[in-house]
């Protein structure tokens, strides 16, 4: 495996009138070349923040990135300048959001908006480039490229404007792309398509994806890796098969729990009580033990961290990586 | 379960859509389309579809919160459009909503208490003196602590005042709840208490809901029956079980087997739909799915399938000309 992103310990904190909150508290985590990991968690536990961090794109105040490096390609992200980073944006790490119509400018063709990624960073010319962006909408197998290319996002649905944004994420072959919630405005069909275009295309150009996303089905069919964080913390971390078949952590495992699923006809959910605490009301010791159904009084005195637990896998809770044998972990207490 | 409690007819509303500054553009859009059902006493109906597809619509014409284009509503065997303003407020003591967005649902200038006990001051439903103790005991009951009762809505996450929403709703003793996409909003752990709190309150007080969601997983959850709605149709209604084991119909199948799951068992050949929902204020000729379907024929081009009654099950109704 050969590390293309590497997040070291990683903090990135927030001053807000009530004060300090740590929004990502020492995270790290390596991405490999052309791999597909997700970063799965609920609101609020860190993971655009932890994206948004790796780009640089921490709005400054409020918020800092207080330590930690970001090595990508053996250069450490944290330490470039201003116009080094820019660089970097879009040639080497592109980035998509949730709300496509938001990231698009309205009075700008969408043709436009593609080529001019391209003349910035490709110095490509005016024509060239236009011819390009027609062929980038291609790829991303919307109908009519020729003539689509020509309309402003207003006139594109939902589905339509996450392909022009995958379109201008890809323009110039960006290594890593990184989709922050990508699906969730879509519905379930349109949802379908664009996955699954986006799993062809990572494919095809051999880059490597991170993927944020809450909804674990999408994990499960989509990716190779997987994340998971609890506010501001790693808690889980190995290949999606292993997690998804035998969880280790108990958030992990509440979380896969509670999930509504195909075939739970009429049932009540299992469900973890309680909520995520607030940032700057954290409990001590493991963050996660208000809500956990093994927490003992050891708990509280210390601040788990991520251990190595068998094959690959390493999670932060002493308690169920000393039983041993993960895949025993669904019969014991 | 036996009576109908609320009864759909053919009914139908349409919304003239303005043009642009010149008219052009401009034209009706069916949002719900003929769709006539009935919901038993005590039982989910799981109202599912995508974007557009009038599920919410359809959902705020049961509670005649939107006046019908045509056809009409039937609560308890009582049509809503003949009734007078004073006795339509008066049943709609017995029917409720549930809304998706807790933050823009509740107003932000009162107090928790006050939300909960406004229904029961209009509807004047107890003594003064009791109702606070009602209150407590309502909010104890949907999970919020005492001592909330004082605070304002924005103090609160999303999952609290969607508990906040369920109270107020249950505060005038309703026998019938439209519940619209409540879990949409919430994250999955949080998601599951709320689903679970309105399997038990239907469980304990004998509730009627109408349950709309765009997510197949949690309909499943909590319906008895499910109405798959397409542009403003139900194209399939069937007893749960039944329609996620049989599905019959072209579009409820291709939505099913989009759902991203984290089973490996079980799990059916994806089949991803070409193109998108057409615009409703044009929609296609015939089946209005016939653009997406795999099994589209020349019939389906032109005729409007109807909901009918599957051969080999009665309960199950499909509309679609070749299943």
């Amino acid at each position: 495996m050969n590390g293309l992103l590497s997040v070291e310990n990683l903090q990135t904190e927030f001053h807000t009138e009530e004060g300090r909150a740590v929004a990502v508290d020492g995270v790290s985590f390596t991405i490999a070349e052309g791999s597909s990991t997700a970063l799965v968690g609920e609101s609020g536990c860190g993971k655009s923040v932890t994206a948004m961090s790796i780009m640089r794109l921490i709005q400054s105040p409020p918020g800092y990135i207080r330590g930690g490096r970001v090595m990508f390609d053996g250069r450490d992200l944290l330490s470039l300048g201003e116009a080094e980073m820019r660089a970097v944006r879009g040639n080497d790490i592109a980035m998509i959001f949730q709300e496509p119509m938001t990231s698009l400018n309205p009075v700008l063709t969408i043709g436009y908006q593609i080529a001019e990624a391209l003349r910035v960073h490709r110095s490509l010319g005016k024509r060239e480039a236009w011819e390009a962006a027609v062929r980038m909408l291609e790829l991303v197998e919307i109908p009519d490229p020729a003539e689509r290319v020509a309309t402003y996002p207003h006139q594109l649905s939902g589905g339509m404007r996450q392909r022009v944004m995958i379109a201008m994420a890809l323009s110039c072959d960006p290594r890593l792309l990184i989709a922050d919630e990508p699906t969730t405005a879509l519905d379930v069909t349109i949802q379908a398509q664009i996955l699954e275009l986006m799993e062809a295309l990572r494919e095809k150009t051999g880059m490597a994806l991170l993927l944020i996303t809450h909804d674990l089905g999408v994990v499960a069919e989509h990716c190779e890796q997987v994340l998971v964080m609890y506010a501001g913390r790693v808690v889980e971390q190995g290949a999606v098969a292993d997690v998804f078949a035998a969880p280790a952590h108990p958030y992990t495992r509440g979380l896969l729990r509670s999930l509504p699923r195909l075939g739970g006809s009429g049932k009540r959910l299992a469900t973890i009580p309680g909520m995520v605490p607030p940032l700057d009301r954290l409990p001590s010791g493991c963050r996660f033990r208000d809500r956990c159904e093994s927490a003992e009084a050891a708990c509280a005195a210390s601040d788990p961290q991520l251990q190595e637990c068998g094959s690959g896998r390493t999670m932060a809770c002493p308690l169920w990586c000393e039983l041993g044998s993960l895949a025993a972990t669904e019969s014991r207490p | 379960m036996s009576t109908a409690l609320l009864k759909t007819v053919s009914l139908v509303k349409s919304f003239s859509a303005a043009g642009n500054l010149f008219g052009r553009g401009g034209g009706t859009v069916h949002a719900v389309n003929d769709v006539s059902l009935e919901i038993k006493s005590g039982e989910t109906l799981g109202i599912v579809g995508e974007s557009g597809s009038g599920k919410s619509t359809l959902g705020r014409l049961m509670l005649r919160l939107l006046e019908p284009s045509a056809g009409r509503v039937e609560f308890d065997g009582v049509d809503l459009a003949s009734l007078p303003r004073r006795e339509l407020r008066r049943l709609r003591r017995r029917m409720q909503i549930v809304f998706q967005d807790p933050y823009a649902s509740l107003n932000p200038r009162m107090r928790i208490g006050a939300i909960i006990a406004e229904g029961m001051r209009v509807h004047d439903l107890a003594p003064r003196a009791e109702v606070k103790q009602q209150v407590l005991d309502l909010m104890e009951r949907v999970g919020l602590s005492r001592d909330v009762f004082d605070r304002y809505p924005h103090e609160f996450s999303g999952g609290q005042r969607q508990r906040v929403g369920i109270a107020r709703a249950l505060a005038v003793s309703p026998s019938f709840i439209v519940a619209d996409e409540p879990v949409s909003a919430l994250d999955v752990s949080i998601g599951a208490q709320i689903l679970n709190l309105f399997i038990d309150l239907q469980e304990e007080r004998k509730l009627t809901y109408a349950f709309i969601s765009h997510d197949l997983r949690v309909i499943e959850h909590i319906s008895h029956r499910v109405a798959v709605m397409y542009l403003g149709r139900v194209v399939e209604l069937a007893p749960a079980r039944s329609i996620y084991t049989s599905p019959r119909h072209p579009y409820t199948q291709a939505l099913l087997s989009a759902v991203p799951t984290v089973e490996e068992k079980g799990r059916v050949e994806r089949v991803v739909l070409g193109g998108e929902v057409p615009s409703p204020l044009n929609p296609p000729p015939g089946c209005a799915f016939h653009p997406r379907c795999p099994l589209a024929e020349e019939r389906c081009r032109i005729e409007v399938p109807e909901l009918k009654a599957q051969r080999e099950d009665a309960t199950h109704q499909s509309a679609c000309h070749l299943r």
